[in-house]
């Protein structure tokens, strides 16, 4: 089951590898994102400074949705995912190796990249660790439910929108946890309830997630 | 199989079942007029004025039984939803999307009377309260439900990937609950709150009460009336 596990994993990350623009299509848009702010809002340095670990995470959620469309998509146009569904490997299994996947090519970017941009916000250089946390626990979240949006939507015209409507509202803890955290240490109060919380959403969404995702799957490949 | 087991899902057919929604319709709609004019006798003319908030107060007869009914609506839907995945019933499936668009309205309503309460006792429309932020995300979760339900052409399917969703969302809502509650708190001081809870003059409490049975016939006299329509459309009468 592990073989199956790692096999998986190393296949779609080898895809994403071979498909270079699509991977940089999510983290531009972070970066995008994140840089239209200041343009919107002005460059007040206290100002930034105060919406940056909210900027940082809306943009990080949507960069995530973006890119959710592509965990299942190109499996199920070549018919690859009913293959899957019909191996050997439980499909829960699968499910989770190809959130994994997922979360490493278009969530992991994302936390090596915030640090960047909270820079760009003047943020505090000892926030950067906790920001690069948050986001480091809470991004696989974001890809363990978005999953079960990008399951149930699968092959659906009008899809991406759809996606982003059933999923934003049930990512709304994450990002407030997310941000939450970030904006307690800038306070001084310390992040570790914010932090704590945000891991045992992760730990409840990877133990629950994988079989809500193999339930929408089976939904919409029957 | 036994006897008693068939007995109990007599009426799980679709077939079964319209008249009886039919005859539980007939029932239901005229109670919810009664009881909808009773309560609003009670609480526009019975009631006293309120001691600290006027006259504006009066919009929680309807405000306050809205809220109720947009939050257990959407576990009754939810538990619709599980029943039809778990024992594959059609009209399970069919009940659940019968009272989306009701529980989408009573939450709708219920953010629209707040907003109208709060202009003259908060001074502002819209504050980001926990319990208004919530009650829109909930809008939001109903909208999606239905979004998904509509793009889906095939019905089983569409009957079953928004089944699961009602429930993904609902074991959410307490999370998403808690933790808008939790970033309120850290956001700004308390909010106004409805603490008067307890010194509440017992008529207002009844007008409530009248006003939320009423709403709950109105509930169910809607969702039988679409139920039969979903049941006619997939020619199933």
């Amino acid at each position: 089951m592990l073989d199956a596990v790692r096999c998986l994993v190393a296949r779609d990350l080898l895809l994403a590898l071979r498909r270079k623009s699509d991977v940089g299509t999510a983290l531009l848009f972070f970066v995008i994102v994140a840089s239209l702010f200041p343009l919107g809002i002005g460059a007040e340095p206290n100002l930034l400074r105060a919406v940056a670990p909210g900027v940082i995470w809306v943009a990080a959620l949507l960069s995530s949705m973006l890119s959710l469309r592509r965990m299942f998509e190109a499996d199920h146009a070549d018919g690859t995912l009913e293959q899957m569904a019909l191996g050997a490997a439980p499909l829960g299994v699968v499910v989770a190796a190809k959130a994994l996947a997922h979360w490493l090519v278009a969530g992991l970017p994302l936390v090596v990249i915030a640090p960047v941009l909270a820079l760009q916000y003047d943020v505090s250089p000892s926030l950067y660790g906790v920001l690069a946390l948050s986001l480091l626990l809470g991004t696989p979240v974001l890809s363990l439910v978005g999953g079960i949006g990008a399951a149930l939507t699968l092959g659906l015209r009008g899809g991406g929108v759809l996606l982003s409507l059933l999923v934003l509202p049930l990512c709304v803890p994450v990002l407030i946890m997310g941000a939450g955290s970030v904006e307690m240490a800038a306070a001084g109060l310390g992040a570790s309830g914010q932090l704590l919380l945000l891991a045992a959403m992760l730990v409840g969404a990877a133990a629950a997630a994988p079989w809500a995702i193999a339930a929408a799957l089976r939904i919409s490949l029957e | 199989m036994s006897a008693r087991s068939i007995h109990w899902f007599w009426y799980a057919s679709p077939q079964t079942f319209y008249p009886l929604a039919g005859a539980i319709g007939r029932l239901a709609a005229p109670a919810a007029a009664v009881l909808a004019l009773v309560g609003l006798y009670i609480g526009l003319f019975v009631a006293p004025t309120d001691a600290q908030q006027g006259e504006a107060y009066r919009i929680i007869f309807i405000h306050v039984p809205a809220a109720w009914m947009s939050m257990f609506l959407y576990v009754v839907m939810a538990f619709w939803a599980a029943i039809g995945l778990a024992f594959n019933t059609r009209l399970s499936a069919m009940m659940a999307r019968a009272l989306a668009p009701t529980g989408a309205l009573f939450t709708f309503i219920a953010l629209w009377t707040g907003s109208l309460w709060g202009k003259p006792t908060w001074g502002t429309y819209w504050v980001w309260d926990a319990r208004l932020t919530s009650e829109l995300i909930l809008l939001f979760l109903y909208l999606g439900f239905m979004a998904l339900q509509a793009s889906i052409d095939d019905t089983r399917r569409a009957d079953r990937a928004g089944a699961l969703l009602a429930i993904v969302g609902v074991v959410n809502v307490p999370i998403i609950y808690y933790s808008v509650q939790w970033w309120n708190t850290l956001h700004q001081g308390a909010s106004v709150s409805l603490k008067s809870g307890s010194s509440m003059a017992p008529i207002m409490l009844w007008g409530m009460l009248v006003m939320a049975l009423a709403f709950w016939m109105y509930s169910i006299a809607v969702a039988m009336a679409r139920v039969r329509c979903i049941i006619r459309e997939r020619g199933e009468a």
